[in-house]
């Protein structure tokens, strides 16, 4: 007679379990704003993402939330994830330290399509946190800087010290990396030298080329907005790369919550070009 | 086809109730209404209802569920998938075409073990409408009388039952009522013939759409903002409409501690369209916060969304959600029925 647990498991064993999570060590921590840390992980196996791939990142007893790492798929044995605290699974990672696990299940999802983007001019607009998903994405342009044309990034943040990547936007402001630089912050501070505004304003003179590049945006909604609208004025909608942010439980087209539209974001997305998404009403609401 | 006297397929019921190792669940009286529930004997069996209050979707996706057992300070977790096999007696045809549709939600992108395994561990024996609710109108939909998607399914044909075969499952549960079982008789095949035709005048007369027509009319009525505010504005957002459906499977999957606080599971539970915190996110963005826009999503999912994903209009005209409506204004047939009209 099989136990009761004995049949449960074995209910199991014939199919894969989609929820299943790989365990993964928090290796490092880097506090980037007082409100985002970047995490490395180290899963126990492997996970390969390629870049724009979100994660189910998971801390047993409260829950999971999606995150797509900000680190570059080429790195192998550990990836990063960028996260605000913003709820209870978030506000849990905040408090953790080197050392302790999570779970990892994944990677799900389309991401940023790089055979589209040889051989042309990539502009890159980010907004606070959205930047994390774009690092990757800069990661693998600058891996291979010949296969691509210019690229440009646009960011900004609340505050100075709300800027994440610090050292990154050094390396990258220094004009010895191939990627031009802009930042802007909606306020300033005393030592601030630089824009002060929202990151639509860095988007009057593009020193890309409008016609045959491309534009991939991140950022919180309302910044999605304005932004879209602005480089409509320059590039096709077929162009616009778009990060599109929802609700999501499992992360494969199941649950129902990201439906956007036709879509789901969690299966088709979350990566979509503004001519996918274009006639969806209510689009940023 | 087959048949059994009635007197017969009790007794066979009530073998099964106590000989199979499957728990028998059916269709009993709860108050003024029906329900699935566990049957303890034959005589509670009720195949002649109207309608249940909830669909038998909960015996496939319960209403909670672990999918795994985590110990924090062990740092483990373990899968579980406790599976109930079941025999599931008194099943409509809108609701095991509902079934069939939540089937192939659950092996589209990746196979669900917790939905399928259940499913292949249930036999569902079906019966044709003998009464009709005045809200449903599943002739409309065409769900009304089914060809598959059973594993056996019975018509009601005076002292008999005439019983179609759907599948080898059910053909292997048929084997243990024995003798009691023969080969209709060409009469009794007639008889269930004409009791499929008769149907549709047993359903109510006012819709004046067409299913086909449901996506396009939908398309057309996206942006009519006043019409779905107007058909919204007395909505609570409850969620009963979600509950009840046959089709809605929307979920979330969220940790529960126990007492502890150091063991706990990963369950799924239902989620609904309606609720207000359905399309919520971290940092207090809600990407349907008006109650509008959640009343036109569900229609949008019912006859638009579903129906590009895989061709299947997710509405089977059962009627639980207009009749369980607390402020009465989930009636399908009223909202299409005025789309109709505004269009025609």
């Amino acid at each position: 007679m099989q136990t009761r647990a004995e049949l449960e498991r074995k209910n199991l064993d014939s199919m894969e379990n989609p929820y299943s999570s790989v365990p993964a060590e928090i290796t490092s921590i880097v506090d980037e704003s007082p409100t985002i840390k970047t995490f490395e992980l180290e899963p126990d196996e492997p996970m390969e993402f390629a870049t724009g791939e979100f994660i189910q990142l998971s801390v047993p007893g409260l829950g999971e939330a999606p995150f797509t790492p900000s680190s570059s798929p080429n790195v192998t044995d550990t990836l990063e994830v960028t996260i605000m605290e913003a709820g209870e699974v978030t506000g849990e990672l905040h408090d953790m330290s080197e050392g302790d696990t999570v779970g990892i299940r994944g990677p799900y999802g389309k991401g940023y399509p790089l055979e589209e983007m040889e051989g042309r001019d990539v502009l890159v607009v980010g907004g606070g946190v959205g930047l994390a998903p774009l690092r990757s994405l800069l990661y693998m342009l600058t891996a291979q800087p010949d296969d691509f044309g210019k690229i440009c990034l646009k960011y900004g943040a609340r505050a100075p010290d709300h800027l994440i990547y610090k050292d990154q936007l050094d390396d990258w402001g220094s004009g010895a990396s191939e990627i031009d630089l802009e930042l802007t912050v909606d306020e300033g501070d005393e030592d601030w030298e630089g824009n002060v505004g929202v990151v639509t304003n860095l988007l009057e003179d593009l020193e890309v080329d409008t016609e045959k590049g491309v534009a991939v945006v991140c950022g919180p909604p309302i910044m999605m907005k304005f932004t879209t609208q602005s480089l409509l004025d320059y590039f096709e909608s077929s162009d616009i790369y778009l990060s599109m942010e929802k609700n999501m439980s499992c992360g494969f087209g199941m649950c129902g919550h990201c439906q956007l539209g036709k879509y789901y974001v969690c299966k088709d997305g979350p990566v979509f070009t503004h001519d996918q998404v274009k006639d969806i009403p209510d689009l940023w609401e | 086809m087959k048949a059994i006297d009635k007197s017969d397929f009790s007794e066979f019921v009530d073998n099964l109730i106590e000989d199979d190792d499957r728990e028998v669940v059916g269709v009993q009286k709860k108050d003024s209404k029906f329900a699935f529930d566990p049957l303890y004997e034959s005589d509670d069996l009720r195949l002649d209802y109207d309608t249940t209050i909830l669909p038998p979707k909960k015996y496939f996706m319960p209403q909670r569920e672990t999918l795994i057992e985590y110990n924090i300070e062990k740092g483990e977790t373990t899968p579980v998938n406790r599976v109930v096999p079941r025999i599931i007696l008194g099943v409509h045809p809108y609701d095991l075409v509902a079934i069939g549709q939540m089937d192939k939600v659950f092996e589209d992108t990746h196979e669900d073990p917790y939905y399928l395994e259940k499913r292949r561990q249930s036999v569902l024996v079906g019966v044709n409408m003998e009464n009709v609710s005045d809200k449903s109108f599943a002739s409309t939909m065409g769900t009304a009388t089914i060809d598959s998607g059973y594993d056996l399914m019975l018509t009601d044909i005076g002292d008999r039952y005439a019983i179609e075969v759907g599948s080898s499952k059910g053909s292997s549960l048929l084997e243990q009522a024995g003798a009691a079982v023969d080969d209709a008789k060409p009469e009794e095949i007639r008889k269930v013939k004409q009791f499929k035709e008769d149907l549709p005048e047993k359903f109510r007369s006012d819709p004046e759409f067409d299913p086909f027509e449901l996506p396009s009319l939908l398309k057309e009525y996206y942006d009519n903002d006043e019409f779905w505010e107007e058909n919204s504005e007395d909505c609570l957002s409850c969620g009963t409409c979600n509950l009840v459906c046959p089709t809605c499977y929307c979920f979330d999957v969220k940790d529960v501690n126990d007492i502890s606080l150091s063991e706990g599971e990963r369950m799924r539970t239902w989620d609904g369209c309606m609720l207000e915190e359905f399309a919520e996110v971290a940092g207090d963005e809600n990407f349907r916060e008006e109650k509008a826009a959640r009343y036109r999503h569900r229609y949008m999912r019912k006859g638009r969304y579903m129906y590009n994903r895989f061709g299947d209009i997710a509405c089977v005209g059962c009627g639980r959600c207009s009749e369980q409506c607390l402020p009465d204004i989930a009636d399908p047939v009223d909202i299409f029925n005025q789309m109709k009209e505004g269009t025609s």
